[in-house]
Order: structure tokens, then C-alpha cells, then sequence
């Protein structure tokens, strides 16, 4: 409980952040220069976490397979879940980035009758599913803030998004989508015992801080409407690189920005880093070919062998002289 | 140190700052202000006092709920007449009351609207006399 409870009063810190600036007249800190920062903390940093595991060697296949791999050709293999090549591989990690195949596979056991049940549980895959995806679609939403003219795919992108067109303005699915995948994750922390036990501190403030950022973007769109022209006006001033003076936004988007700037400065040091460590996974990214190519140890010392070819050839006339056999006279 | 599969590693690099980036190169940095909406109408010229139904900073951010309300109270309770913060009185009405002032949508409703990818259903029913659908 205690984590649950710091990670609760640091994220209520930092939404209490922008208050206290603007007290003493500092929005432009929020507003025009935290955004280079965090943005700056993001790519740098993440760069140096993927390097940092580049060089760990993965001398040996160590791909965990799910089908049947390629051998004699009237076996039946399966590319995908055993591949042995390239395309395979890429195959395997489309599922495993898009769809997160390996947690489709979750299970769950229950003792009944003092025997051990194992079921499948699809739960959190599912809800996983439904918060990234939202996610991403939330964040592709948002560059119609970014870009002038804005591209039609980010007009189509929000117009399926809203396309029930619930209330004015119009609810998006993935806004709904992502507080329900959200309060999932969250609970099954708080409620199930054994989660409870191994969650950390920034197991809980990474879903609060997005649960943050979720709650405060809903508000401004349902609840507080924000001046949008003067968001995408300071948008487009960050990526033009042309400052804009921060007109009085609110106080909910300043909250917002304070939120997402953490966020995503704080991305590189955190677990959230999956997303880039999905990709150099060694049991998914390493195609199941140990039977076809010989992987050496990159590390292994230079062994000094003798064969028996040079010690007969050392020993040649010994080996004749007591009678042994030789294979080359 | 060595890098392992140092080609794929920089390939997804180069992808993933690319991808990141996309609002810093799409734009090719050109500065795109917000639009300035046109208030050089007929009707508006005519006006003593320059108001709209309420302040310029609640219509901004408020005026498609606003909207959205007329239309559940007029349609649905027949309440026909808005009561604004100041006491003036106005007739709920998009094409009666709206766009009596502002009847240059091209120059007004539109530029903020597109600027902000906002499609607002109201037109999809609301005609404006004189413009060519698209």
C-alpha cells in the first residue's frame, strides 16, 4: 500500500506543479521550455537505453518456440511460431508488437479439490490490447495540433474515432477505451494479492501518470473547454522552433502539459521503455535456426587443439617402429 | 564496446527518430499562426455595440455546447429564447442568430474549424445560401 500512496502524492504533486508556477510566473518553464527538455530527455535517452543493450551479446538462438520447427521437408513446420528465417522472425514480432501474442497465451491456476486447474486468462490481454491501442490512436489524434495543413489520415483517424458522435463535442471510442484498459491494469495491481506483493512504485505511477494525462485531456474536451486555437498555436510554436508568448490557457491544460512532459522525460529511465525493448526481445527476435547454422561464442578463447593428424604426423615413425597402425604412410 | 547487429539496430534508430519527429520535418518548419477570423460583415457593421451573445473568450472555448443546448431546448422543450449572462435576450437559432452576423462562414466558421480538423455536423443540415458544397 505504501507504494500505491507515493506514486498517488507524487503525480499530486505534479498536478499541483503548474499552480505553483504560475503563482510566481513561470508558465513559460511549462509552457516553452519543459517542452524541449522532455522532448529532448525522450530521444536521447531512449537511444541510450537501445544502444546499451545492443552491446549485450546473445551468442546462442535462445527463441521460445510454440510450433513446430523447420526440419525434414514432409514435417509439417510452422514459420511463424518457430521461425527459421528472417520473414518468420519479422512475422513473429508483427504478432507480438500489434496483437501481443505471448500474453494471448496467459494462464491462470486455481486449486479445486486440492488439485492444480490451469485456464486460460485472457483478461489482461485483452485490456492490455485496448489501452495501447487506444493509445496510439489518442496519440495520433493529437497531431492535428502539430501539423498545418493538417494530413487527412489525422481527419479520418479522429473522424472513425468519433464515429457514434455521442455529445458535442463528440465522444472519442478510444478515450472511453483507454479509461477502461486503464482501471483494469490499475485494480488488478491493487486487488489481486500476489500483484499487490511485486509491484513497485513505478508500476503504479506509470498507470497514474497516464491516468492523469487521460483524465485531464477528457476534462478539457468534455468538461473546461480549452481555447484550442491558442493550444495549436503553442503547439505549432515548439515545432517550429518559434516561441510562442503562452496565452491563458487554463489551469486543466496546464496540468496536462506538466503531465505528458514528465511522462515523457521520465520514459528512458522507466519500465515503460518495453516499448523499445520489445523490439531486441531474444526469445522473440531470434529466429530458431540452431540446427541449420553454427553461432560462436563471440567471447570464446582461442582454443590450441592437436588433431590426430599432426600427431601421427609428429609421432609418424615412433608409431611404425613399435607396430601401431598409421592412416597416412 | 561492440554493438551487436549493428546495422539493424541503427536502422531502427534512424526509423524511431523519424517516426518521433514527424511534426519538427512535416511542416518543413514554416510557421502557421492561427487563423484571424473576419468579422467585416453587413450586419455587424451596422452593430452600435460590437457583442456577441456572451464574451469573446466563453464563445472561443463554449460555443459548440452552447449551440448543442439551443437545439435540445428549442427543438425538444420549444424554449425559443436564450437569456445571456447580461440580461439581453436572443433567438435561439443557428441560421436566425449566428449566422444573421456572422454570414461569411468561409471567413469565419471555417478557418478555425479546419485549422483545428473540428467537423461540426451543424452544416450537414443548415445551408448557407450561396455556398457550393464540396
Amino acid at each position: 500500500m505504501k507504494n500505491i500512496g507515493i506514486s498517488l502524492i507524487a503525480v499530486l504533486i505534479l498536478a499541483a506543479l503548474p499552480t505553483a508556477l504560475s503563482a510566481v510566473g513561470l508558465t513559460g518553464l511549462i509552457t516553452n521550455i519543459l517542452p524541449y527538455v522532455a522532448i529532448a530527455f525522450f530521444l536521447i535517452g531512449f537511444v541510450f537505453r537501445i544502444l546499451l543493450w545492443a552491446k549485450s551479446p546473445v551468442p546462442f538462438r535462445i527463441s521460445t518456440t510454440c510450433g513446430q520447427g523447420k526440419s525434414l521437408p514432409w514435417i509439417k513446420s510452422n514459420p511463424v511460431e518457430s521461425p527459421a528465417g528472417y520473414w518468420g522472425v519479422i512475422a513473429r514480432m508483427a504478432q507480438e508488437v500489434f496483437l501481443f501474442r505471448s500474453l494471448f497465451r496467459n494462464t491462470d491456476v486455481a486449486i479445486v479439490d486440492g488439485r492444480p486447474v490451469y485456464g486460460s486468462a485472457k483478461w489482461l490481454w485483452f485490456c492490455g490490447l485496448l489501452f495501447h491501442w487506444s493509445f496510439a490512436i489518442i496519440v495520433l489524434r493529437h497531431l492535428r495540433f502539430f501539423v498545418e495543413p493538417i494530413a487527412p489520415w489525422i481527419g479520418a483517424l479522429s473522424a472513425l474515432d468519433g464515429f457514434f458522435e455521442i455529445g458535442i463535442p463528440t465522444l472519442y471510442l478510444s478515450d472511453a477505451a483507454i479509461l477502461v484498459g486503464l482501471t483494469f491494469l490499475f485494480l488488478r495491481r491493487v486487488v489481486v494479492p500476489q500483484m499487490r506483493y511485486i509491484s513497485l512504485f513505478t508500476d503504479y505511477f506509470s498507470l497514474l501518470l497516464i491516468a492523469g494525462v487521460v483524465t485531464t485531456g477528457l476534462l478539457m474536451r468534455h468538461f473546461f473547454p480549452a481555447d484550442l486555437n491558442a493550444v495549436k498555436a503553442l503547439a505549432m510554436g515548439w515545432v517550429t522552433f518559434s516561441p510562442v508568448v503562452p496565452q491563458e490557457i487554463s489551469a486543466v491544460f496546464h496540468i496536462h502539459l506538466c503531465f505528458i512532459f514528465v511522462l515523457l522525460a521520465w520514459f528512458p529511465a522507466s519500465k515503460l521503455m518495453h516499448a523499445g525493448g520489445i523490439f531486441l526481445s531474444p526469445t522473440r527476435n531470434l529466429a530458431n535456426d540452431s540446427r541449420m547454422q553454427r553461432h560462436i561464442n563471440p567471447w570464446n578463447a582461442p582454443v590450441k587443439v592437436h588433431t590426430y593428424e599432426e600427431y601421427e604426423d609428429e609421432f609418424r615413425g615412433k608409431m611404425k617402429a613399435s607396430g601401431l597402425p598409421v592412416e597416412k604412410e | 564496446m561492440k554493438i551487436y547487429n549493428g546495422g539493424k539496430i541503427v536502422a531502427g534508430i534512424v526509423i524511431f527518430i523519424i517516426v518521433v519527429t514527424f511534426p519538427f520535418w512535416y511542416g518543413k518548419g514554416k510557421p502557421s499562426p492561427p487563423p484571424q477570423l473576419s468579422l467585416d460583415t453587413p450586419a455587424i457593421a451596422q452593430l452600435q455595440d460590437k457583442r456577441c451573445v456572451e464574451d469573446v473568450n466563453f464563445m472561443r472555448a463554449n460555443h459548440m455546447k452552447l449551440l448543442d443546448a439551443w437545439r435540445d431546448e428549442s427543438v425538444r422543450e420549444g424554449k425559443r429564447l436564450y437569456t445571456a449572462k447580461d440580461g439581453r435576450t436572443f433567438e435561439k437559432s443557428l441560421s436566425g442568430a449566428c449566422l444573421k452576423c456572422h454570414s461569411n462562414k468561409e471567413q469565419f466558421c471555417d478557418r478555425c474549424h479546419n485549422y483545428l480538423a473540428a467537423k461540426p455536423s451543424c452544416f450537414s443540415c443548415h445551408n448557407i445560401p450561396g455556398e457550393v458544397k464540396k
